[in-house]
């Protein structure tokens, strides 16, 4: 046995760590540890992870061992590591070793935002990548949108054309640069360069000077087409009106807001109020779109987010952003490159093809993008992300299961869609997809199982999908030939969240949503549910009315006001003099009131959603909507204008199982319009009655069945009021709640929970 | 004994069932034999090859604007032949009546199959009639049989759409279904909505007589719609399908009618309506020949076949998306969450 002579005993111990540890640094990480601590051995990546054999004292073998868990590369994720002592080798040095074999776990990095070292060489005239828009490190830049396949190295990147020249080798080959084994690493000698077509196709720039023009038109005004890690974006000048309203004509979106880009942290506190944990989101790795309240003299034209007190931010996050926002733009309006409901651009020609008669100019570059992927959109809920879009710089990050379940694969809903693949307790949520009833989506949707199932080397055995039967994502799932099983939409979403939060056991799940497939054939949405991934039982739910006219109910929020006030005034409710019934004309009305009375393609909802678009109709805010939950987003944003305070009635009846009646609520509403109450104390008031009926059924609930754990999901907790005065409601009354962090409680959450539920069949 | 209504004794086989069939059943569909005389018609053998088909018919109401459950059952089963290019020659038919229904419906039913036979130029050639009791049936169900002559060099069939061919339409979509649901549902919906009930057979003729061999697929969209139907054909032909929205022909009523129901015209069913797969070269003669039929005068391209993954329908919507098309399990439910 070797020893040093003063009484230190030589060991060595051999660790195997599992996460994303490959393609992030991860090897010089721990080849510059170990050489500071004057440490021996080895590391290499295997198929599970990263493998390291280290020997020394054990004073020094203790400080490299709290090395791995504290001070990690930016972009690694460590999800379990196994240490064991063996017996001390003779040997000199430290070595990077070559891959190794062995049972595969490899995890994917999300693409990540430039990070501080690389930005100071962008702009470091001394830097031999001074202003190249392709600059990167082992810590920084895209991961997940450029892999083609694994194990991951460049020749299956979209880089896999550019061949490293003599200089970046030199990087890429020494394990003390920041670039060692880096594989997008690129410089203006050897990778990608920028381009400037016009809107036939026509090259009219190249490189810097490509960036210089694309600045110059941006400042008169232009829509440039901006090609970015996961896709393209649309960019105006956000300061300039004439120009933002010109990219709401051509991108036929007419009030949804755009999210915008600032040039920088110092920028963003002008435009938006900010707190330390906001602030720290916006300049994460992960770069998202932050939803925050506008400043009171925000400079961006009013068009970007119109009847609306909060804007979508983000940061530059690729080095192309810097490079057309530092010293020229305080804020540009950066929306996803599409036509409305279309996916994002990601691909040049169909770009070019799509988005022309949208963005005046195009500027390209020639590095392909392999997976589309959004901007991430988030806000905070008591001081914790919550997601309204889960896409670049999260996907395909792993949600830790509380059990281990066989490999499979959940294909999520239909409106956002999003996939999910389970190997043993990981699982590896997909980026935010899209509708799926859009064609150009649903492949999307083909291609990124097969990719993602590809890249994490998962063989599915078995498939989950929602209870809708016509969900394209239902349809894909059956024809997969595995073995299926279909689980409840909002069973789903309460999944979801408990899986998130590792719980297990049974729980109570307020879920309050827009509609999905209920088990007895009816359409649910505002929704208690007693269970677990086991099952559940429905233990309580909004009185159901008619959702007359199916999906155009939802777009037209008129016809849930005159099904709530069909409720009480009958036929009456037709004659109002009011925006929810003068637009009918006399055959309207009778077709309308028979799909009330005999439920003509008028099933019944329990939807939770649909009564803020009833509310928001009633209040006149809104009858019909151009975007999803607009007529709840602009509900509340009156609601949050209102120095006001009290609730309206409600009725709770049911005893196996609790019906809330929101009748009484609607007839309230009525009186109070008549009486000429201000609309934003109704809208205030409408929030504070579904957040106390949402207490008052869960608190008869838990003391009913003894369960004081309470999960909240469904896309109606993206409403921040109405999520705020439930949390507090449940907190006063001694509950404990469970919300989204990881995931997001609308429908890019639910194939999380599909393959919770689907998995716990099958644990291990 | 009320002379009016027919009674369960009028399906015992006995008297009252000669009755019914001398006085009313047979002197409507004249062209069956007198009762009692013979089991089964004798026919000529027609020409080439034989066509046979059934279908039945248990429409509610039995009688909507546009038609009645007898000339339905006469046209559903016509055009299910002309759908094979076969020319439609006899029909059998199977009534099950409910007790209690009414003789005066019952011939005004008998009389508009009569009608719709000799309009379609084919013949009714043999029949059978049961009375079932109160609420085992609903008023009338009718069971037609068809059979047609298919000449040697026709190959028409739903697996023979091929990358190139046009969808032609006879005219609009979703008239049927709403006039019925109107009806059914007493919905006060104007005039204007008929139900397109027709026989195809001469307008086919007329198709085939232009296009020969350049006619790949003939469909009639009936339940489920052109959506269903033209997934089905992309299905069986393997092939991938686009539409284009903006050029479907719908009625201005109907589209009115489905916008307050929210209902996709797309989906609900037509009766007079035939989708025709024609090589790329031939369309435009087709669609001109087709005008100038009384039932085609509304004829239009709305998509093509095109290469790509076989089984798949996208449609080009009028806001500039694709969209994709697929069956229904059942009826329309909501998808947005
Ligand atoms: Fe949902
Ligand atoms: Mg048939
Ligand atoms: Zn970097
Ligand atoms: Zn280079």
């Amino acid at each position: 046995m070797a020893g040093n002579g003063d009484g230190k005993a030589i060991v060595r111990k051999r660790f195997l760590i599992s996460g994303i540890v490959q393609g992030v640094g991860f090897r010089p990480f721990v080849f510059r540890s170990a050489c500071e601590l004057g440490l021996t051995g080895w590391v290499r990546n295997i198929p599970a992870g990263v493998e390291i054999e280290v020997q020394g004292t054990v004073e020094t073998l203790d400080t490299f061992q709290r090395a791995l868990v504290h001070d990690l590369p930016p972009l690694a994720a460590v999800t379990s590591s196994f240490a064991e002592d063996i017996p001390p080798v003779p040997e000199r040095g430290f070595t990077i070793l070559p891959s190794g074999d062995g049972a595969k776990n490899i995890q994917v990095a999300p693409d990540s935002a430039i990070c501080d070292d690389c930005l100071r060489e962008l702009f470091d005239p001394a830097d031999r990548r001074y202003r190249y828009p392709f600059i990167t490190c082992t810590n920084c830049g895209p991961r997940y949108s450029i892999i083609t396949a694994i194990p991951y190295d460049r020749p299956r990147t979209t880089m896999a054309g550019f061949p490293l020249c003599p200089d970046c080798r030199r990087e890429y080959d020494d394990p003390a640069d920041r670039r060692f084994h880096a594989q997008p690493i690129a410089c203006p000698a050897c990778g990608p360069q920028l381009r400037l077509l016009d809107c036939a196709a026509n090259a009219i720039a190249e490189r810097n000077d490509a960036l210089a023009q694309a600045i110059e038109l941006l400042h008169a005004g232009k829509i440039l087409a901006v090609k970015g890690i996961g896709g393209y974006h649309l960019a105006v000048d956000a300061c300039n009106p004439e120009a933002v309203k010109r990219l709401r004509e051509r991108k036929k979106r007419d009030e949804k807001p755009f999210a915008v880009m600032a040039a920088d942290l110092v920028t963003a506190r002008g435009l938006v109020v900010l707190d330390d944990q906001e602030e720290r989101l916006l300049t994460g790795p992960e770069s998202p779109i932050v939803i925050a309240r506008k400043t009171p003299d925000c400079p961006v034209a009013p068009l970007v987010a119109p009847a609306n007190g909060w804007l979508g931010l983000m940061l530059p996050y690729a080095p192309v952003h810097h490079l057309l926002m530092r010293d020229h733009f305080a804020a540009l309006v950066m929306t996803s490159g599409n036509v409305s409901d279309e996916p994002v651009a990601f691909e040049d020609s169909d770009a070019l093809r799509r988005l022309n008669g949208i963005a005046d100019f195009f500027l390209v570059h020639n590095r392909p993008i392999h997976v589309r992927s959004d901007d991430s959109v988030l806000r905070l809920f008591q001081g914790k992300p919550l997601f309204y879009r889960r896409a670049r710089g999260y996907a395909p990050r792993a949600v830790r299961l509380p059990f281990t379940a066989p490999p499979l694969l959940a294909v999520g809903a239909e409106l956002k869609g999003a996939v999910c693949l389970t190997q043993g307790d990981q699982a590896f949520l997909s980026q935010h997809i899209g509708d799926l009833q859009n064609s150009s989506t649903a492949d999307s949707f083909r291609h990124t199982i097969r990719h993602l199932a590809g890249i994490l080397e998962i063989a599915p055995q078995l498939v989950a999908c929602d209870l809708h039967p016509d969900y394209i994502s239902s349809l894909h799932a059956a024809e997969s030939g595995l073995p299926l099983t279909r689980v409840q939409h909002h069973h789903a979403h309460m999944a979801a969240c408990m899986a998130e939060n590792g719980l297990e056991g049974e729980v109570i799940g307020i879920i309050f949503d827009g509609t999905g497939f209920g088990a007895d054939g009816t359409i649910w949405g505002g929704e208690f549910l007693v269970g677990g991934y086991e099952g559940f039982q429905r233990a309580g739910n909004f009185l159901p009315v008619p959702l007359a006219g199916g999906d155009t109910a939802v777009r037209e929020p008129w016809r849930m006001a005159l099904a709530w006030l069909y409720r009480s005034l009958g036929e009456r409710a037709f004659n109002l003099d009011h925006p929810v019934a003068r637009h009918l004309d006399d055959t309207q009305k009778g077709i309308f009131a028979a799909m009330l009375e005999r439920g003509i393609n008028a099933p019944l909802t329990s939807s939770c959603g649909r009564l803020f678009d009833a509310a928001a109709a009633l209040l006149n805010v809104r009858q019909t909507v151009s975007y999803d939950g607009q007529a709840a987003i602009e509900l509340e944003a009156l609601a949050e204008t209102a120095e006001a305070a009290g609730t309206y009635s409600f009725g709770i009846t049911g005893n196996e199982r609790l019906v809330i009646d929101f009748t009484p609520l609607f007839q309230d509403l009525l009186a109070d319009t008549a009486a000429g109450t201000e609309a934003a104390a109704m809208a205030y008031r409408f929030h504070a009655t579904v957040a106390k009926a949402a207490v008052e059924t869960a608190v008869r609930i838990a003391g009913k069945t003894g369960l004081d754990r309470i999960v909240l999901s469904g896309g109606v907790f993206q409403n921040r009021l109405l999520s705020e005065m439930v949390y507090t409601g449940l907190l006063d009354q001694g509950l404990q709640i469970f919300t989204h962090r990881l995931v997001p409680p609308n429908d890019g959450g639910i194939a999380l929970g599909q393959a919770a539920i689907a998995g716990w069949q099958r644990r291990r | 004994m009320n002379n009016d209504l027919i009674l369960l004794g009028h399906g015992s086989g006995g008297r009252l069932s000669h009755q019914l069939l001398d006085e009313l059943i047979i002197p409507a569909l004249s062209g069956i034999a007198p009762s009692g005389q013979d089991d089964a018609a004798l026919l000529p053998p027609p020409a080439g090859q034989l066509a046979y088909t059934t279908d039945s018919f248990v429409v509610d109401p039995i009688f909507f604007p546009g038609g009645t459950i007898g000339s339905l059952a006469v046209h559903g089963t016509v055009n299910d032949l002309a759908m094979m290019g076969a020319q439609p020659l006899y029909l059998s038919v199977g009534l099950i009546i409910e007790e209690g229904f009414s003789r005066a419906d019952l011939k005004t039913v008998l009389d508009d199959m009569r009608q719709a036979a000799d309009k379609a130029q084919v013949r009714i050639v043999t029949g059978d009639t049961k009375v079932v009791p109160r609420g085992k049936a609903d008023k009338i169900f009718i069971t037609t049989a068809g059979i047609g002559s298919v000449g040697h060099d026709i190959a028409i069939h739903g697996a023979n759409a091929r990358p190139g061919d046009k969808i032609i339409i006879n005219g609009t979509v979703g008239d049927h279904g709403i006039a019925v649901m109107a009806g059914r549902e007493g919905l006060n919906v104007g005039t204007d909505i008929r139900s397109d009930s027709a026989a195809l057979n001469s307008l086919v003729a007329a198709i085939i007589a232009e296009a020969g061999g350049l006619l790949h697929v003939l469909r009639d969209p009936t339940r489920g719609g052109i959506a269903t139907t033209i997934k089905e054909i992309a299905q069986q032909s393997e092939v991938g399908i686009t539409l284009h929205e903006e050029q479907i022909p719908v009625n201005q009523a109907v589209r009115g009618v489905c916008s307050i129901l929210g209902l996709d015209p797309l989906f609900v069913a037509n009766e007079g309506k035939l989708l025709a797969f024609v090589a790329p070269e031939a369309a435009e003669r087709v669609v001109a020949a087709m005008k100038q039929h009384p039932l085609g005068i509304q004829a239009a391209i709305i998509g093509e076949v095109v290469d790509g993954e076989p089984g798949r329908v996208r449609m080009e919507t009028s806001v500039g998306g694709t969209r994709a098309v697929e069956m229904l399990a059942g009826e329309q439910l909501p998808r947005i969450c």
